[in-house]
């Protein structure tokens, strides 16, 4: 019983640990998928934890926190479109650009809540059924921004695969030069591609400053963002794929975790390692068919869009 | 006209500081008075603005090679940390007996450490298809767990008291200072012959030709029969020893040991130096002065005025938005027309 129950406890922590990781990885896969690739999920994330977190102090509501960490990705990603959209910089160092101001305004933003305390958001106690053994924990036990994010998921495979609108932006992604033809308009729909991406990346970081760990620190993604990234690549840009990568990363983290508190003597500089070289190896080994990654990424991803009539 | 860019965005920036500070509630020309001109006022703080701008200009240098050739090597920072890692641990290695020769042998450590450490991705980007950009960055991630677990474990100084951190170098570790009154080091001469061979490199060479090239038209790269693969190898090679070279001087003349954190972001703000420099050595060395200014800046703001230090962070940032986005000025005319549908088709 007692292996069953340190079971239960890593899955449900890999759960918990990769859901910030679905959150901006199913954004950016929106996103890749519409041609543009935004660099800046780190950054967007960190702004919308802080902006979350500052929030939830000023308020007291953690849900109104979790709206404006939206809100503050959203506002993020604007900035990508105007100057990658609008005024068509290069995608891959503005993306950079945006990760940087990110890290700089959220430490800017947050100093003076580095040490708050505040009630994070708490997972559910439904009676009875939170307390059916095995079943009980890992369906019924998770928070609410958990279950949003299996939703989040079936919404985005339902849009991709199974929606016109889906389709549409598919094509845009693939080629856009064809799409301007059949007159869709390619930078509005990129523009909404990429703030949902922003959203997504807000809605990460409010999982890390308000539910994950409920506080401020400088920097608290530890990149994060950039797992998310690769996770899309891993994915081949298909949002089950990505997924399933998130709650791996999250189990590679818990793991690092529990193989010290069995009191192996493990530096743990060396243990918080393991999620980038895992990350490393996992992309080394998925890029190694050219073809494949050719076949599965958007043709147009991080080409600029400029219509010429 | 592209030279014009920078110093637009540089005054965008300016202005919006102007406004960052106004809504602040602090008087905005006090503040950039402070942020931008006080830290030249004395000789010591001139030292201070050339030591900065060392090790960005060594990272940057190295990053407008990949940068020009289109190979996105991100994790300078990672391999700037792994140069001070290499020179250091040679540095302590030798202690109690280090002589003349240290000097130039860790200097050559640091490049090598960096050097390797950039070649894991070019590894990987050559034989996997693995993206440089993450791979580049999550090294940077371990690279700085690294030197974490080696100045809190195995290197800590055993009269340090249990702070995490290692021995002083020995005296041949650490680079002369240059002038009096100062803590400017010989390491800015470092800089200055990277940023001379860096210079030759890509103005006179075929091999920095070649770079160009696959960056500018890669179709016309592959007919000439140019070899990507060795594109990617040359480019993130050479920023990878650059980028050592940085933490090398930085350990060796500024901090004289290694502790948890040796670098404030030069590896990440040296991305900007490369773009704020258009990918040019000279317009990298303006640059790198004006970054560096920029961190003084913060510093003189946090001293004087009680500001925080982010915001440096935020002009950084702030400044390469400006950067990219004046450059559609310069690339594109800029009409105003009512709707597509008016016109003919």
């Amino acid at each position: 019983m007692d292996g069953l129950d340190a079971a239960i406890t890593i899955l449900v922590g890999a759960i918990r640990a990769g859901t910030p990781l679905v959150f901006a990885a199913l954004g950016e896969l929106i996103a890749e998928k519409s041609g543009v690739l935004n660099l800046g999920v780190e950054g967007m994330m960190l702004v919308g934890a802080v902006v979350g977190f500052m929030a939830t102090v000023a308020t007291g509501s953690v849900y109104i926190g979790i709206l404006a960490s939206v809100a503050a990705g959203m506002l993020m990603a604007l900035i990508f479109g105007i100057l990658t959209l609008s005024l068509l910089t290069n995608q891959v160092a503005t993306g950079l650009a945006l990760t940087i101001f990110g890290v700089g305004l959220s430490a800017f933003l947050g100093i003076k809540y580095v040490g708050t305390p505040i009630t994070g958001l708490k997972p559910l106690e439904i009676p009875f059924l939170t307390d059916i053994p095995v079943i009980g924990p890992l369906v019924f036990g998770h928070d609410l921004l958990i279950y949003f994010s299996f939703a989040l998921f079936i919404g985005v495979a339902w849009f991709l695969y199974r929606s016109r609108a889906g389709l549409i932006l598919r094509a845009v992604g693939e080629s856009h030069d064809a799409a301007h033809a059949l007159g869709y308009s390619v930078v509005g729909i990129r523009y909404l591609a990429v703030l949902f991406g922003g959203a997504c990346a807000g809605l990460s970081g409010a999982y890390l400053s308000l539910v994950y760990t409920p506080q401020w620190a400088e920097n608290m993604t530890a990149g994060r963002g950039w797992i998310a990234l690769a996770l899309v690549v891993f994915a081949t840009w298909r949002p089950g794929r990505a997924m399933l990568g998130a709650y791996l990363f999250g189990g590679i983290t818990i793991m690092g975790l529990h193989v010290q508190a069995l009191g192996f003597e493990i530096s743990s500089h060396l243990v918080a390692t393991l999620p980038y070289l895992a990350t490393i190896i996992v992309l080394a080994v998925i890029s190694r068919d050219a073809t494949k990654i050719r076949l599965n990424a958007p043709a147009s991803l991080g080409r600029p869009f400029h219509p010429s009539a | 006209m592209q030279y014009a860019s920078p110093v637009i965005a540089a005054g965008l920036t300016m202005i919006a500081g102007i406004a960052l500070f106004g809504a602040l509630g602090t008087d905005p020309f006090l503040a950039l008075y402070t942020f931008f001109v006080m830290p030249l006022t004395s000789l010591y703080s001139i030292g201070e603005l050339l030591i900065k701008a060392t090790p960005l200009l060594l990272c940057a240098l190295g990053l407008i090679v990949g940068f020009r050739g289109n190979v996105w090597n991100i994790g300078a920072e990672g391999q700037l940390t792994m140069g001070a890692i290499a020179s250091g641990g040679l540095a302590l290695a030798v202690y109690g007996q280090d002589g003349p020769w240290l000097l130039p042998l860790m200097l050559l450590a640091g490049a090598l450490g960096g050097l390797a450490w950039a070649a894991i991705p070019a590894l990987l980007k050559t034989r996997f298809n693995a993206n440089e950009i993450l791979v580049s960055l999550m090294l940077t991630y371990v690279a700085v767990q690294v030197l974490g677990h080696l100045v809190h474990g195995p290197w800590r100084s055993p009269e340090g008291f249990n702070f995490p951190e290692t021995r002083t170098f020995g005296d041949w570790g650490q680079l002369p200072i240059l002038l009096e009154g100062t803590r400017l080091h010989a390491g800015v001469f470092v800089a200055l012959v990277v940023f001379l061979a860096i210079w030759l490199f890509l103005s006179q060479s075929f091999q920095g030709f070649k770079v160009t090239v696959a960056g500018q038209a890669p179709a016309a790269a592959a007919y000439a029969g140019f070899s990507n693969k060795s594109v990617i190898w040359l480019s993130l090679m050479i920023s990878g020893a650059a980028a050592g070279l940085a933490g090398t001087v930085e350990v060796m003349g500024t901090i004289q040991q290694l502790q948890p954190v040796i670098s404030p972001g030069y590896g990440f703000a040296a991305i900007i130096v490369a773009f704020l420099g258009r990918l040019h050595p000279v317009g990298v060395v303006l640059a790198s002065l004006l970054m560096s200014l920029m961190y003084l800046g913060g510093e003189s703001l946090q001293m004087s005025m009680n500001l925080p230090l982010a915001v440096t962070g935020v002009f950084q940032g702030l400044l390469l938005f400006f950067v990219l986005g004046s450059d559609v000025l310069v690339r594109y005319r800029i009409r105003f027309i009512r709707s597509h549908q008016s016109e003919p088709a």
